[in-house]
């Protein structure tokens, strides 16, 4: 049976059906993200002076994921041009790239920046203890600077076992340089390059910390939001990076050759869901990585 | 809106997030003051410049085309 209105548009709407499918669709992903942007944002507002992690992702990782979406944006509406002007070649290269494009994203994302979070470890320290701890924190110089108080001393879990064995009474961390220098003014603001966890070791009594994690959604807010978004982001990504890889198989192929304009519209409907999503991560990259 | 459209639209939304990094960098290597910042403000505003042209030349593209009408 033919389905009806694939390629040429219905009378009432004006358009053929995917076309409307895509959009409706679309919408419905607009609230799903709203909701989850509204809810980092106001929960970004509710945090007090110096309890909003800041500075902790790796901003040059992130822009380059950013230029990487960019540019399979680029090449997936070329990839659908082509096909246009009935160049099948031409089309295979183009979202050969954006297939590649979407894989590095996701190759990035699962094998560098994530796990780079698991092996972090942050200690949230009492307010009266926060002067026995001032040597990591550095507080009496951000107050002469009129900058929000360091609370979180963070670093390289030396004793991981200590997370879980209350006999433990205390954590062993390989200082970021944050903390391992607290009073230099080079550290007053995030770095753009990352800098590595320093040798200086700092033993910090559990009776002191408030709450300590490593950096997982547990950890904080910020961390709860930065997984969720980045990961139904990254969910999304996969989706599209499956779907232009059924435009690859030789059953889209004899489409093509059969009607090739019912190809040019599956592909323009998916570069749609693609462009939506790369648009996801242009709000994404400010929100969690620079602000 | 077309994907023709809806890419306008994201070139836009992609320039304005490289203007913005741009002057992101410049506010902190006013506050900080590390060779860094420069650099990425100059790699930032160089790349806004590069997609509006992009944009341009992409809207001209497919017009000629007639794959915008």
């Amino acid at each position: 049976m033919e389905i009806p209105y694939t390629v040429s548009a219905r009378r009432d709407t004006g358009l053929w059906n995917a076309k409307i499918g895509i959009w409706l669709f679309l919408a419905s992903e607009v609230m799903l993200f709203g909701g989850l942007f509204s809810a980092y944002i106001f929960l970004r507002l509710d945090a007090g002076p110096g309890e909003w992690p800041h500075g902790l992702l790796n901003v040059p990782v992130g822009t380059m994921n950013t230029a990487i979406l960019i540019a399979s944006s680029v090449t997936v509406v070329l990839a659908w041009a082509a096909l246009k002007m009935r160049d099948l070649t031409r089309y295979k290269i183009y979202m050969t790239l954006t297939i590649l494009c979407g894989v590095t994203f996701l190759v990035v994302k699962l094998s560098y920046e994530w796990p780079q979070k698991f092996e972090h470890f942050g200690a949230f320290i009492k307010e009266d203890a926060l002067g026995k701890y001032e040597q990591y924190l550095g507080n009496r110089h951000l107050l002469e600077k009129g900058l929000a108080p360091r609370k979180e001393i963070t670093g390289h879990l030396h004793n991981k076992e200590a997370l879980n064995d209350p006999n433990i009474k205390e954590y062993e961390i390989a200082l970021d340089p944050v903390n391992a220098d607290p009073t230099n003014p080079a550290m007053d603001r995030p770095h753009f390059w990352p800098l590595p966890a320093t040798d200086k070791i700092a033993t910090i009594e559990k009776e002191d910390v408030q709450y300590a994690n490593m950096f997982l959604p547990k950890h904080s807010a910020y961390f709860a939001s930065y997984f969720t978004i980045t990961g139904l982001h990254g969910a999304h990504v996969l989706g599209g990076v499956l779907v232009f890889c059924y435009m690859m198989v030789p059953a889209s192929f004899r489409l093509y050759r059969h009607n090739p304009e019912h190809l040019a519209n599956r592909v323009e409907v998916a570069g749609l869901f693609w462009h939506f999503v790369d648009l996801v991560w242009i709000f994404v990259f400010p929100l969690f990585y620079l602000l | 809106m077309s994907i023709k459209g809806f890419h306008i639209v994201f070139i836009v939304f992609s320039t304005l997030l490289a203007l913005g990094i741009g002057c992101y960098c410049v506010w902190i290597d006013l506050t900080v003051g590390e060779p860094v910042y420069r650099t990425g403000a100059i790699v930032s505003f160089v790349c806004a410049v590069g997609l509006i042209i992009y944009g341009v030349l992409f809207y001209r593209k497919m017009k000629r085309l007639r794959l915008i009408t």
